[in-house]
């Protein structure tokens, strides 16, 4: 195993992630609920009216945080997105699908899960990191 | 819930989703190929993502204790807290296929949303596709 020491950015990720832990923390004292964007964006889909108003204000605060970061906090990344438009459907597919069928995905079983000690986010979480290092491994260093 | 308390609770959900976008953003989380570069063990491996999930366990562990015995939120509104303990197949079929989706995009839900509302067209296709994943689990996926 090598490490990229140049890529490595243990100081932003650890600041990023708390942040995303007070974010997860306020939503579960705030607002009850746990911060799951699958399941809270997945909802969104299945309009029923009374369940409807605050999944879009917390997914309208998701797709509008990149406005906030550039143009208040002077945040701005680029994404690098290798994959080509046919990959990025199927995975998209396979994501959308996959995180309503197993209840949940990076931040409702990864972030939420994990600090609740649930072990069925424990499992979730273990199984897809590993398919996750599966593919990659298949996809760069098999095919 | 009165209607100040609703409004206070959407505000409340809006504003705690730019904080948990920004947080993507700041921990290079919204960038497929810094994801990749995790899951890439064999390749050239940026383990940022371990520090990531371990700064919002550590928070998320103090604040889901201190939620544990609640029956209201801070605003007033209901605990809706996940009840289940089981391990069925579901959750073990559908995990996987999210880590598959997962590892070969390097996108998964939330930074998805994040980068599409930067103006990435990449991004756009990913969640079209995931929101018709989800459809189609709608569809497909319940009736059983």
């Amino acid at each position: 195993m090598t490490i990229d020491w140049t890529s490595f950015s243990p100081g932003p990720a650890l600041v990023g992630g708390i942040l995303l832990g007070i974010a997860a923390a306020l939503y579960v004292l705030f607002n009850g609920r746990i911060l799951g964007i699958s399941g809270i964006v997945g909802g969104l889909l299945q309009a029923k009216k009374s369940d409807w108003l605050w999944r879009l204000s917390f997914t309208l605060g998701l797709l509008t945080a990149a406005l906030w970061g550039k143009y208040v906090f002077d945040i701005q990344v680029k994404p690098v997105i290798d994959a080509d438009y046919l990959t990025l459907i199927i995975a998209g597919l396979l994501v959308g699908f996959g995180a309503r069928y197993g209840s949940g995905c990076t931040s409702g079983h990864g972030i939420c899960g994990l600090s609740r000690l649930s072990p069925r986010s424990l499992l979730a979480t273990l199984t897809f990191m590993g398919c996750g290092f599966l593919i990659v491994y298949v996809v760069r260093h098999l095919v | 819930m009165s209607q100040n308390t609703s409004v206070f609770s959407n505000a409340s959900e809006y504003l705690i989703g730019v904080l948990f976008g920004l947080g993507l953003m700041i921990s290079g989380m919204t960038n497929p190929a810094k994801i990749l570069a995790f899951l890439d063990l064999s390749g050239a491996w940026d383990p940022s993502l371990i520090f990531v999930m371990g700064g919002a366990v550590l928070v998320g562990l103090i604040a889901f204790y201190l939620a544990k015995n609640r029956t209201q939120s801070f605003l007033g509104g209901a605990m809706h807290m996940p009840t289940r303990r089981d391990i069925d197949r579901p959750l073990l079929i559908g995990s996987a296929m999210f880590g598959l989706g997962w590892g070969l995009a390097g996108f998964c839900p939330g930074p998805a949303l994040v980068s599409l509302g930067s103006g990435e067209l990449k991004a756009l296709a990913f969640v079209i596709a995931m929101l018709g994943g989800m459809l189609l689990f709608d569809f497909v996926g319940q009736k059983k």
